[in-house]
């Protein structure tokens, strides 16, 4: 084995590397989930509470008070249908994003493809989606909800993959910005609060049908992948125009958070 | 049969002079672009110059140098924490050091687990672990806590279980930072005994410690850092010889932060060490800035440990000797040279105090430099003085 440590002028994604580390996404994944939980009387219930306490406290706002249309399904079932896409986007983010900064100390010291720790913090959020999944199927049989389960099977993996991508590129970019300048701490927990209020979490993005903002929908990936994982549940069209678009916004995100971050991880022990 | 290791003409810049902390806020960019136009250039420091050295296969190669002599640079860049700014380093087998000892351990994750996280962070595969995992628990000595929370350990412990983790690494090149000076006695000789065993397996170690009798012990050959540049390489008695002169040689000064005062005070001190144990010396030279009128004076010299254990002091002249009249240019020199005993290596703090009596202090400097004594007390013992059995080793005989 000869290799050699010089200054990169060249840009790789280092896919090689994180083969050879593959291991260390287990084990970052594994560590940040014991964590997490281990300190909670309730332990993992908290992974089941926190969506369930989201949607009762939505349906009582905006299904028993403000009347928001639900494509025709029940409220909770329609709401949780976007939050559990919408909770691996924000819980993944904001991990990801401060997982650099929460990192140092091992940065400073070993050498790993650096790139692992956001890619596990995601793997965290999702593995809270799972919990949240059965939920949901929870409530999907209590509603008695007419559910055709080919279509999910479908839907609701491409939904995952959308919102993982998008994750992925804001999450290394922020990442790898929040190294250099700490100002992001603050920035992006409210970036999140904002986004849910522009994302179909709550509403129908039918209400903005006919308008400027239709076209902000079909492109957010995050809201075409709510879309998609409700319509699953709905039986409204999928609409594959704005899947498409989205997915090239993703994929666009996607390649300059991994590009802004391979470019300044070589710094990241100095400047931590 | 090629090098293990080639460093070929390795730079490290570093930009100082800039911001406070190393990292930017976005606000002063934001607020001040011209600001940070008109700034002048950036200081350049230059951790690294120019450093090139081979490290054959099965060598143990230590790394001495001073505090900033770029030491621990020269260690992340082998180990690609940082990268460096000019030149490159041909490397024919795995590195892993033992700089990270206990990173990635979590408070709040078993002690087993802690030995999957560091391991696996430090590079091992979770089947190496699971292989070494008994002789690593064996080694640490900490099989009843296994599955206690790392918190409920004590330093000693976490420690312990720390470096057996690391001591149970394969790689082909091993670099050690100075993990020895923190456990117990005991430990430490376990380490060591450890060391020498994975040195004597055929495995290359880098090994950068102030522990010249540590590094003898361990080390085939040695690089000698200065400044960031290469001063010597050699053989390991060479280089040592060269450290320990080097450290004596140099003058080490302290200057006090303010004199702007209106009273007299001690404004300067310098010491050397001179000679070799157990006949070495240190040499002090005071500078006093007489500014208002003070009774004749004299000198005393407060000598202590690292951890503020104070060991001895010295009065070099018992009576006031200092005058005011004898200032030149509003300046007193008194050149003093203390004897010290035979002390067990490592870093000694001086004090220096300025008073006409037992009762009138006029000035008094606690702790203010460091002196270090790299020669072992004792001819022919390289093994550590271990602390807690003081620190000086007086000398004696076998009268019948």
């Amino acid at each position: 084995m000869e290799y050699i440590i010089e200054r990169q002028y060249k840009f790789s994604l280092g896919i090689k590397e994180l083969i050879r580390y593959r291991e260390l996404f287990y084990f970052f994944t594994w560590r940040d989930i014991k964590v997490k939980y281990k300190q909670a009387a309730l332990g993992f219930m908290w992974a089941i509470l926190q969506p369930l306490a989201m949607m009762m406290i939505f349906t009582l706002i905006f299904s028993r008070g403000l009347k928001v249309s639900s494509e025709g399904i029940p409220y909770p079932v329609f709401a949780l249908s976007g939050l559990i896409i919408w909770n691996v986007f924000s819980s993944g983010l904001l991990n990801s994003a401060n997982s650099m900064v929460s990192n140092a100390n091992i940065i400073k010291k070993i050498y790993f493809p650096r790139l692992i720790i956001p890619m596990s913090s995601i793997l965290t959020a999702l593995f809270d989606f799972c919990f949240a999944l059965l939920i949901y199927i929870g409530v999907l049989i209590y509603y008695n909800h007419q559910t055709d389960w080919l279509r999910v099977l479908y839907c609701l993996p491409l939904s995952l993959i959308l919102t993982v991508t998008t994750t992925l590129g804001l999450g290394t970019m922020l990442s790898a910005l929040n190294v250099k300048y700490r100002d992001f701490q603050y920035v992006i927990p409210f970036m999140i609060q904002f986004l849910l209020f522009v994302n179909p979490v709550l509403y129908s993005s039918k209400i903005f049908e006919n308008s400027w903002m239709e076209w902000i929908m079909k492109l957010n990936p995050v809201a075409s992948a709510i879309n998609l994982s409700r319509s699953a549940f709905t039986g409204n069209p999928i609409d594959w125009l704005s899947v498409g678009l989205s997915f090239g916004v993703s994929l666009l995100l996607l390649f300059i958070g991994v590009y802004t971050f391979r470019k300044t991880e070589a710094y990241f022990a100095d400047l931590a | 049969m090629k090098p293990i290791l080639e460093v070929q003409h390795i730079e490290k810049e570093f930009l100082i002079g800039g911001e406070k902390e190393p990292y930017v806020a976005l606000r002063d960019i934001l607020a001040n672009p011209l600001k940070r136009l008109r700034e002048p250039p950036k200081q350049v420091f230059r951790a690294l110059d120019d450093v090139s050295f081979n490290v054959m296969p099965g060598e143990s190669l230590a790394i001495v140098g001073k505090n900033g002599a770029g030491k621990s640079t020269l260690l992340k860049i082998l180990s690609g924490i940082t990268p460096p700014s000019k030149g490159r380093i041909v490397c024919r087998g795995r590195i892993a050091s033992l700089l990270e000892v206990g990173t990635g351990f979590h408070t709040e994750l078993t002690g087993r687990e802690n030995v999957y996280m560091n391991g696996s962070i430090l590079g091992m595969r979770k089947a190496e672990i699971d292989k070494h995992f008994d002789a690593i628990i064996d080694f640490s000595g900490v099989e009843k806590f296994l599955d206690t929370p790392l918190k409920r350990y004590s330093s000693g412990m976490q420690l312990r279980l720390a470096f057996a983790v690391a001591a149970h690494l394969e790689p082909e090149i091993l670099v050690i930072d100075e993990v020895l000076a923190v456990g117990d006695a005991d430990f430490q000789k376990k380490c060591l005994g450890k060391m020498d065993e994975v040195s004597k397996s055929g495995r290359t170690i880098l090994f950068v410690s102030h522990n010249m009798p540590a590094v003898q012990n361990l080390c085939t050959k040695g690089v000698f850092l200065e400044r960031g540049k290469l001063k010597f390489q050699g053989g390991i008695q060479e280089v040592v010889n060269m450290y320990t002169k080097n450290i004596n040689a140099s003058m080490n000064e302290w200057i006090a932060p303010v004199t702007k005062g209106r009273h007299s005070c001690i404004c300067k001190v310098q010491t050397q060490v001179t000679g070799t144990q157990p006949f070495h010396k240190l040499k002090v030279i005071t500078t006093i800035a007489v500014k208002d009128d003070f009774p004749a004076s004299y000198l005393s010299f407060y000598i202590g440990s690292l951890d503020a254990v104070p060991l001895m002091e010295a009065i070099p002249k018992y009576e006031p000797f200092i005058k005011k009249e004898a200032a030149v240019d509003g300046e007193i020199t008194i050149i003093s040279e203390l004897d010290l005993p035979p002390m067990i290596q490592g870093i000694y703090t001086l004090g220096v105090w300025f008073g006409s009596s037992h009762t009138h202090t006029i000035d008094w400097q606690k702790e203010i430099l460091t002196f270090e004594v790299t020669e072992s007390p004792m001819e022919g013992r390289t093994i550590e003085f271990p602390k807690h059995a003081g620190f000086i080793a007086v000398q004696s005989r076998v009268l019948a």
